[in-house]
């Protein structure tokens, strides 16, 4: 097992293009869903949410399982590299999670006058992958570094992404037996601008995440390898 | 089929720990019954059986993770688990042998919590027990590799419902699905979709949640 | 084990074998090869990675630097570590026969039977091995380990808890073992076991 960590030049400098880049897409995206795309009549507002709340939810997902591919390939390649890089992908997952359920919410205010709705399977979804990833955190700060608790990590990131189907086919299930009375809100029809508008902030919101994470992850390995360095030299 | 073997020498062995100590079992029935009496004073005038029918639930997940919090308690006082794990089964066949004790308890547990429910609430239909059945099996398979990664943490006992509810979310909609719907055939189906499900994941995976 | 070109193999190798738990260090930098029947004797100070070394031999820990090869599988390797493995409500019998199932011990009542005899619990055998003493735990626990007839043995420590009778017990089985199968054995009191070890490692 190797902990080789591979911090050279390439990939260090890639982080501040990443972060730049980043920015400027969201920077955009922002102002393609304020001033660019065509206002709705109904819904205002919480039009512009649900810009940023679908692609910051299908980031989400997309963390969640490269957190999962990560510690797949840690368990099978047995490289403790993929640990961290599991672990930050999750953990932008969740920080993505916790910001679907807020904009979220904020798109159940604006358009239905409610902070917090159970007919929304998507909400519902989140909140329970919320809890099970925070979980997640629970448990991996409560076992001692190392490979035991790399493996664990990763099989709980498995179950994680097997999970989001699961719960999901609950949800929906659990509407009928909750709510009988189905709410079914119709799509947003997306004209070409609106269409436009989505993919920027879709793309806008999947650079940020990926940027974020070999932000956290260079950190981290910089911590960890200076962390060994101290402990060589005592 | 050594394989096979395996398992019911482990799960022979779990049997017989609890038939000597008597610990794990008695507290699960008054739990699950001193539950349902909490759940009567708790439902307010007038609520409807369909509510009661969710309480059921509740009842059984709880009573299900104090039994899972102990599952691997008698590895833990004496290091046995290493023991296991370093013998030449699979290592899958120490989690299929411990889940197929943990079943046993809870069904031996379900047995007097249906009646106790049927006489404190109202009937028990037979999709209820089917649900209770496949709910079961979802249950004691999770739980039970949840409860040796548990095991492996510092604050255990803190930490075992924090995995477990989450995931016992879908089992909790498929088991009031099944009691309360008039399709309840969709939501046994559903159960028994989770159990294959994770039960493979499980099975697959014990491995690397026991050794380095 | 004879390799292709005649040559003896190793039963255990490693070379710069080294184990962190994160950032803490568990065992430096050890290279060692132990041949078969031979026995090798590991000692230092408390915190100097014996039970760390003895751990990754078995298999309990992976490596984190460096190689280790051990040429035995599961059922071929018999280790002893500070816990005893054994089920506190299951009697001393009960315990043996869970492992000896589980390991496939071949004649396994008879051989159960013949162990405890040797060490000296053949009375004891059907009390509750809660109710062992100390040293009783460890007399099972070899017990437990020599069960079933491993090629490879890895004794942490395997003194510990014994009085006169039962270290007289483990001096005489190590002696008859030697030779026949492979040992790696920890200890803080070397001179017991001077007459027996092929080879040293004193870990720092």
């Amino acid at each position: 097992m190797s902990t080789s960590s591979p911090s050279s030049s390439t990939s260090k400098s890639a982080v501040p293009a990443l972060a730049a880049l980043a920015a400027a897409l969201v920077g955009i995206a922002i102002a393609f869903a304020f001033y660019v795309a065509p206002e709705d009549a109904d819904q205002g507002i919480s039009q512009r949410i649900f810009y940023f709340h679908v692609p910051i939810a299908l980031t989400a997902y997309a963390c969640f399982a490269w957190g999962a591919v990560k510690g797949l390939l840690l368990l099978w390649r047995k490289d403790e590299r993929y640990d961290l890089e599991s672990y930050v992908a999750i953990h932008q997952g969740t920080i993505f999670g916790s910001l679907t359920l807020l904009t979220g919410s904020i798109w159940a205010k604006a358009s239905w006058g409610h902070w917090w709705l159970w007919s929304e399977n998507q909400l519902v979804l989140f909140l329970v992958l919320f809890l099970f990833y925070s979980a997640y955190f629970m448990l991996r700060f409560s076992i001692e570094e190392g490979p035991r608790r790399a493996n664990i990590s990763a099989v709980y990131a498995l179950f994680g992404v097997v999970l989001i189907p699961v719960s999901f086919l609950a949800i929906r299930l659990a509407e009928n037996i909750i709510h009988p009375t189905v709410f079914t809100r119709d799509g947003p029809q997306m004209s070409g601008v609106m269409f436009l508008t989505f993919c920027i902030a879709w793309l806008a919101m999947s650079v940020l995440a990926y940027a974020l994470y070999r932000l956290e992850l260079l950190g981290k390995r910089l911590d960890s390898n200076l962390r060994e360095l101290r402990e060589l030299l005592t | 089929m050594s394989y096979l073997g395996d398992v019911a020498t482990l799960a022979r062995k779990d049997l017989r720990l609890e038939l000597r100590a008597r610990d794990t079992l008695p507290a699960m029935l008054l739990f699950v019954v001193s539950t349902l009496v909490v759940f009567h004073f708790a439902l307010p005038e007038g609520a409807d059986e369909v509510a009661a029918q969710g309480l059921l639930w509740v009842a059984l997940v709880f009573t299900a993770l104090l039994g899972l919090a102990r599952a691997w308690a008698p590895e833990r006082e004496s290091g046995a688990l290493e023991g296991l794990v370093l013998a030449p089964c699979d290592r899958s066949a120490i989690w299929l042998g411990k889940a197929a004790a943990v079943f046993a308890f809870l069904s031996a547990v379900e047995l007097v919590a249906l009646p106790a429910f049927a006489l404190f609430f109202g009937s028990v239909d037979a999709a209820t027990v089917a649900g209770v059945v496949l709910a079961s099996i979802g249950i004691c398979a999770v739980g039970t590799l949840l409860a040796a990664m548990a095991a492996a943490s510092r604050t255990r006992e803190l930490v075992l419902p924090l995995l477990f509810l989450p995931l016992a979310i879908p089992l909790v909609v498929g088991g009031v699905g099944a009691s309360v719907s008039s399709e309840p055939a969709r939501y046994l189906a559903f159960l028994a979709l989770y159990d294959a499900i994770f039960s493979i994941l499980c099975w697959a995976s014990f491995e690397y949640v026991v050794s380095e | 084990m004879i390799g292709p070109e005649g040559a003896l193999q190793s039963v255990v190798e490693a070379r710069k074998l080294e184990k962190r738990y994160g950032s803490k260090r568990a065992l430096r930098p050890v290279d060692l090869a132990l041949e078969r029947g031979g026995v090798l004797v590991v000692t230092g100070a408390n915190g100097s990675g014996k039970t760390t070394l003895l751990r990754l031999v078995a298999g309990l820990a992976a490596p984190t630097r460096g190689t280790l090869e051990v040429r035995a599988d599961r059922a071929e390797l018999g280790y002893l570590g500070h816990e005893g493995f054994l089920y506190r409500e299951l009697t001393a019998v009960e315990n043996l026969d869970l492992y000896g199932r589980l390991y496939h011990v071949p004649e396994r009542r008879e051989r159960i039977g013949m162990l405890l005899e040797r060490f000296g619990l053949w009375q004891a055998r059907t009390e509750r091995a809660g109710a062992y003493s100390r040293g009783m735990l460890q007399r099972l626990a070899l017990c437990r380990t020599l069960l079933h007839e491993p090629a490879l043995l890895v004794l942490d420590e395997p003194f510990t808890a014994l009085d006169a009778e039962g270290a007289g017990l483990l001096d005489t089985q190590l002696a008859e073992l030697r030779g026949e199968r492979t040992i790696v054995l920890s200890t803080h009191n070397p001179e017991r076991v001077a007459q027996l070890a092929t080879a040293r490692l004193a870990l720092t």
